[in-house]
């Protein structure tokens, strides 16, 4: 979102607008740091060296393709996580062992762009067991072990385009779902070369259920479901008395095909759709769907074997609402709507017309009432709308502009994001009135309060996650740093605390107390439970073998040697695969490897584990390899040499590490 | 184990930081077993005859955890040879070394001369009691 409006906004240009908005309305504050940063906001934020921050902060990197992970209120950076992109820093998507991970049924994809990480849930709050997250592009959900902080699980959606409203979870992360934002036609390739004109015949939405198995963390699509063609934004499951459903905002009823800046926003009203996930969960088990094409792949982390594993699955089970009422409804929401977001009663659905200069709430009673009334404005394309009316619990009248994102806090109020006046707008979820508001630096996107979209909020902070940045840190040239600020909610008064710079894109987040992640914390892999192929468990098994062209070398490292770190007889035309085992068995002690030459990247194996790096030799010559992770004061020491002679060459194949008597 | 490097010392030897944080919650039997590290006395220790099922288990674990830097001769690898070690160390001190490596680094001034010597930081390998007595064992018959 940002950079186009970059090009459209010219430099200074949309924040001025922002504040010109935003003085225009009722009771805003001024909008300089100088004067919203009140009393003593540094103690507030100041972590003391060697002591810990009291949340984890799971953000996304939007376009970077990865999850950041800062700690709060601190605002540091302590880790990014790699899951949709390649990182040659730790060598995911570069090791033999990781490639699979990024595998999908258009091949291996080296970049996405991941948008909503969503902390696993037990009964209807984050346990800090896993954080899911979705990939926008090649239409994938991750799911990242908390324990490890690695990507553990990928699965790819099929019959989707631009994985938009995703991954959110049910209470017990039965399910996270996947709603395309890009309809599409479906079927064998007959039916999906048709002309982009014939979207309202042709072309179909979905929204999957995908099912993390408990143990293992491998995810499958449990059940796919067919919908008119719409572009699906986001999404929130029930929970209390709405537990059970699920509820996606859609834009684009037009159902424009081009030009959607104006063609998909001429209809006064959009759709919250519900969908009622526990019948959808029977009919499924029942037999009703039918298995439709749809390839795709699910990719899982061993982490005994410290290596991926790829299932192709070539179709997926689809439940056709107009076969099934009482599937899906739609609830009228005003233009456009973005966020879709549920209380943590259960009883309130807020739905966030971007285009709207007011926040509509639904009731989930009443919109029971209402299908049990048969209290109904009609249909769209075959799926049951009821009125508007019947279902609102009532509005937020004039609360800023550009309504996009909610959460909550425990205290009955929420804290709504305001894109174009570029503000947070705290309001009473039940009287509908608005309590205070800050400005934001500038034109937040989503918002994060601590466990604000679950049944407990923890409350604290909330945390804006902003488009734009200009001049808030230090100006880097044209590209700047993305722009994230944290705010105290304890108090009546909303108060910014901190600015803190962010990777990537900032998307959305979520924030978790840090003891409920912690105590999961695996420091080190144990070497006895390694079963990679590779492995050499110990320095007697370190060796060097050759199959065909193929040359395998089993290698060991600890501070601060390779064994072996003379390898002779490889030939050019040789494939050289280095199998590198981390010996070492504590904590924060991983090794690197790193060739002359090697055509993608380096291996960084934590204490415990096996990686591989291929290197295909270019030139005859003898060529060097080192730990590229500083291990001790002698890991300048710690390197070797390859010789490689030509192809046709008689040089015995050999590995090893010759040592001198160094005394006692 | 919390009370690791003081400043500046041959301790810091190794990757910065490393040693200081949080041990208490290592994944260590050894460690968590005793809490802040408490060393073991001569008392803790006792050798009777040779157990050779237990020196075959510590040649298991020599093997895999320990072989990388230490010979079964008298030559130093990247730590002393082990030839004779029973000989020249006492039995609760190779066990500090082996169980409780980080605190003996950062007080036992043997360990730290040796250290200087050595100039890398003993690894701590995470043995159990249990695989630290049957090294020792193994130890006894080098």
């Amino acid at each position: 979102m940002k950079r186009p409006l970059l090009i459209t906004t010219g430099t200074m240009a949309l924040a001025g607008l922002a504040f010109v908005l935003v003085n225009t309305l009722p009771g805003c504050r001024p909008t300089t740091t100088q004067t919203v940063v009140t009393g003593d906001a540094a103690s507030k934020v100041y972590v003391k060296p060697g002591t810990h921050d009291e949340f984890y902060n799971m953000v996304s990197g939007g376009f970077s393709g990865q999850l950041a992970v800062y700690g709060l209120p601190s605002g540091r950076l302590l880790r990014e996580v790699p899951v949709f992109s390649v990182d040659p820093e730790t060598g995911y998507g570069y090791s033999e062992e990781t490639k699979g991970m990024l595998m999908t049924s258009h091949g291996f994809i080296p970049w996405d762009d991941s948008h909503h990480p969503e902390l696993s849930q037990t009964n209807g709050v984050p346990d800090g067991k896993w954080c899911f997250i979705n990939g926008n592009n090649t239409p994938r959900i991750a799911l990242i072990d908390l324990g490890t902080f690695r990507t553990h699980s990928i699965i790819e959606i099929p019959n989707s385009a631009g994985n938009h409203s995703s991954p959110f979870t049910t209470g017990n992360s039965e399910y996270v779902v996947a709603g395309t934002r890009f309809s599409v036609p479906m079927g064998d390739d007959a039916q999906r070369d048709v002309p982009i004109s014939s979207y309202k015949e042709t072309f179909k939405g979905t929204v999957s259920f995908i099912h993390p198995e408990p143990e293992t963390g491998k995810m499958s699509i449990a059940f796919q479901i067919v919908t008119p063609a719409v572009d699906f934004d986001l999404s929130h499951a029930g929970k209390g008395p709405s537990e059970g459903w699920f509820f996606f905002s859609c834009y684009n009823t037009e159902q424009a095909y081009s030009l959607l800046e104006v063609n998909a926003s001429q209809r006064d009203k959009d759709f919250i759709m519900a969908v009622n996930w526990k019948m959808a969960e029977q009919l499924a088990k029942e037999g009703k769907g039918k298995r439709v094409p749809g390839k795709h792949y699910s990719n899982w982390w061993n982490d005994k074997t410290h290596s991926s594993e790829t299932t192709v699955i070539d179709d997926v089970l689809q439940l056709d609402p107009k076969e099934h009422p009482g599937l899906l409804y739609f609830m009228p929401c005003p233009k456009s709507p973005h966020g879709c977001d549920v209380d943590p009663t259960g009883k309130y659905i807020v739905g966030s017309g971007k285009l709207a200069a007011l926040i509509p709430v639904f009731s989930f009673e009443k919109m029971q009432k209402a299908i049990a009334g048969n209290e109904v404005e009609g249909d769209f394309a075959g799926i049951p709308v009821l009125k508007y009316e019947s279902v609102l619990h009532g509005e937020v009248k004039k609360p800023g502009l550009g309504p996009l994102h909610t959460e909550f806090d425990a205290n009955g109020n929420a804290y709504t994001s305001f894109f174009v006046s570029s503000e947070i707008v705290k309001w009473n979820v039940e009287k509908l009135e608005v309590v205070d508001r800050v400005p934001t630096y500038y034109s937040i996107g989503h918002l994060c309060v601590p466990g604000g979209d679950s049944k407990q909020p923890w409350g604290k902070y909330v945390i804006a996650y902003n488009k734009i940045t200009k001049d808030r840190y230090l100006p880097t040239g044209p590209e700047l740093t993305q722009s994230a600020q944290l705010y105290s909610i304890d108090g009546d008064k909303m108060e910014l605390l901190l600015d803190f710079p962010t990777t990537g894109e900032p998307h959305y987040a979520q924030a978790i107390p840090a003891d409920l992640v912690k105590p999961r914390e695996v420091k080190f892999f144990k070497i006895e439970e390694n079963q990679h192929p590779y492995v050499a468990k110990g320095e007697k098994e370190a060796r060097v073998e050759r199959n065909g062209n193929e040359v395998h070398v089993w290698m060991t490292s600890i501070r601060s040697h390779f064994a072996p770190d003379n390898i002779e007889g490889v030939k050019l035309g040789d494939e050289v695969y280095f199998h590198v085992t981390n010996l070492e068995q504590d904590w924060d002690v991983p090794h690197g490897f790193a060739i002359k030459g090697a055509a993608n990247a380096e291996l960084l194996i934590m204490p415990g584990e096996t990686q591989t790096l291929k290197w295909v030799p270019t030139r005859v010559g003898v060529w060097p390899m080192y730990c590229t992770d500083f291990c001790s004061a002698l890991h300048q020491e710690m390197q070797g040499y390859v010789r490689v002679s030509p192809a046709n060459s008689t040089v015995p194949l050999k590995g090893e590490t010759v040592s001198v008597d160094a005394g006692v | 184990m919390m009370t690791a490097c003081g400043g500046g010392d041959a301790a810091n030897a190794g990757p910065p930081g490393a040693p200081t944080l949080e041990k208490e919650t290592s994944s260590s039997e050894a460690a968590s077993s005793s809490g802040k590290a408490k060393l073991l006395t001569d008392a803790d220790v006792t050798l009777g005859d040779i157990d050779n099922g237990m020196v075959e288990k510590g040649k298991t674990t020599y093997d895999v955890k320990c072989q990388a830097c230490h010979s079964m001769g008298e030559n130093r690898v990247v730590g002393p040879g082990w030839k004779g070690i029973t000989t020249r160390r006492k039995p609760e001190w190779i066990m500090n070394m082996i169980v409780n490596t980080d605190a003996m680094l950062a007080e036992d001034p043997e360990a730290q001369r040796q250290l200087e010597q050595c100039l890398v930081r003993m690894p701590n390998q995470n043995l159990s009691m249990d695989e630290a007595r049957q090294v020792l064992e193994f130890m006894r018959t080098l």
